[in-house]
């Protein structure tokens, strides 16, 4: 059992746990924080990706202690406000899910996706990144469409800040 | 998964002595097989010492064409490098090809080959490569470090440090997905350097990863793909399980051997 710190969308938050606590167990059972989902014990599904210090990882094949001081960013964090974030609007307005139950994973690898590529994201790249997220709903193809219309949206966005 | 205790090395020297003072002690890197493993209960450590905060573990150099790659630098770096793309791309494909995204912003090269699946991709590199393993005491040649399936010459605590190669003239991996796991059903690493042709061959050895010997000559007299067509591989030396026969592997191998000697560059 230790005391384990880290910021989790933007707060600082402890929590006691035992050592072999997985991360995807310490944000939800212990921060309540029930966004991220589990959804196969063999870390194939990617239900469970969040961010660690800015990079997409699966949070069932992390111990909490491994994050212990680290940035976490899960899908309750990644709205600002009331407004939606780009990738969640595009999931949204393109019928990106059904179920819903990968959609967590979904959007937390599309969001790190889009960071890495930008507007110069193609349909081939989507398909062979989302080797790591299973959706048994959707055929994937609303999930492709989806994610690059918020790859348009945030890199037209960026040119435009730029 | 099973009680343990977690410990956070900052240094080699404290990873050793953390082993060290462990009941049955285990290195933690990237996690990407350990975590499962222990999840299943197939792994117990009473203790894990996590590797992955240690900086001179991680990281990649080129001087010359010798390269080296830290034993904690993740796919993800490899696969991004503009240095390891330079010397040696077949080895930036190989790490982008690994899984998929999330594993590899985990999972290292030091925790790939100490754990030595027969279905991993850079023991098939390495082998080629004839690359040096190098780890807290010592240095072993590829030759020597991969002794069966999951084996390895290292001894209980070892800890990889780096590995060391020196880059080829042309190169290529490829491999033939296991399409559920990405895993390599077969894969096949085909380097030319100065000493001649090697190929490395992941996936499907009855042993784990191996180096294709005949191969190798065939390619030494004529480095293109229709030079293999001579050369026979024995389903009797090759794994069989539900994805795949014996005898459907060793025509894989051949398979990949010729299209990476088509696609080295
Ligand atoms: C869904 C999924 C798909 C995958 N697909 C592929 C694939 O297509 N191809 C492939 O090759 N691999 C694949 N892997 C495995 C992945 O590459 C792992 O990252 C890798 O095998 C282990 O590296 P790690 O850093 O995660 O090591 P860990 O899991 O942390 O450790 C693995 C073993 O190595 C030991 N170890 C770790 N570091 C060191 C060190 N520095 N010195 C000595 N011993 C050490 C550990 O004690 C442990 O026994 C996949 C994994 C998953 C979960
Ligand atoms: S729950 Fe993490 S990969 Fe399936
Ligand atoms: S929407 Fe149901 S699993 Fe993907």
């Amino acid at each position: 059992m230790a005391n384990i710190s880290m910021t989790v969308n933007g707060s600082e938050v402890s929590g006691d746990a035992e050592d072999r606590t997985l991360l995807v167990e310490f944000l939800r059972n212990d921060l309540g924080l029930t966004g991220t989902h589990v959804g196969c014990d063999t870390s194939q599904c990617g239900a469970c990706v969040v961010h660690v210090d800015g990079e997409a990882v699966k949070s069932c094949t992390m111990l909490a202690a491994q994050a212990a001081g680290s940035e976490i960013t899960t899908i309750e964090g990644l709205a600002g406000g009331g407004d939606l974030h780009p990738v969640q609007k595009a999931f949204h307005e393109n019928h990106g899910l059904q179920c819903g139950f990968c959609t967590p994973g979904m959007i937390m690898a599309a969001t790190d996706m889009v960071r890495r590529h930008g507007a110069s994201l193609d349909e081939a790249t989507v398909r062979t990144e989302l080797e790591g997220n299973i959706c048994r709903c959707t055929g994937y193809h609303n999930i492709v469409k989806s994610i690059l219309a918020a790859a348009s949206e945030m890199g037209g966005a960026q040119q435009a800040a730029e | 998964m099973y009680k343990t205790n977690y410990h956070r090395a900052s240094s080699v020297e404290e990873a050793t002595s953390l082993m060290a003072g462990a009941d049955d002690g285990k290195l933690l890197a990237g996690g990407q097989t350990l975590i499962p493993t222990m999840k299943q209960r197939l792994a117990a450590p009473s203790d894990v010492v996590d590797l992955r905060h240690i900086a001179d573990l991680k990281g990649i150099s080129v001087a010359g064409n010798q390269v080296t790659i830290g034993a904690g630098t993740t796919h993800a770096d490899v696969a991004n490098s503009a240095e390891v793309r330079s010397v040696c791309p077949a080895l930036a494909d190989l790490a982008s090809h690994i899984g998929d995204p999330h594993v590899r912003n985990m999972g290292t090269i030091g925790g790939s080959i100490a754990n030595n699946d027969p279905a991993a991709d850079y023991p098939a590199a390495m082998v080629a490569l004839n690359a040096t393993v190098h780890t807290n005491s010592r240095q072993i040649g590829a030759a020597d470090f991969f002794t069966g399936l999951f084996e390895t010459a290292l001894n209980d605590g070892e800890i990889i440090t780096a590995v060391t190669f020196d880059a080829p003239e042309k190169a290529a991996y490829q491999k033939f997905p296991n399409p559920a796991s990405r895993y390599a059903m077969a894969g096949v690493f085909v380097a030319k350097g100065g000493g001649g042709v090697s190929v490395g061959v992941t996936g499907a050895g009855s042993d784990g990863v191996y180096r294709a010997s005949d191969m190798e000559a065939a390619l030494n007299t004529n480095f293109s793909s229709d030079a293999l067509d001579g050369t026979s591989v024995d389903p009797a030396d090759m794994l069989s399980d539900l994805h795949g026969s014996a005898e459907y592997r060793a025509n894989l191998v051949k398979v990949m051997a010729r299209r990476a000697v088509a696609a080295a560059s």
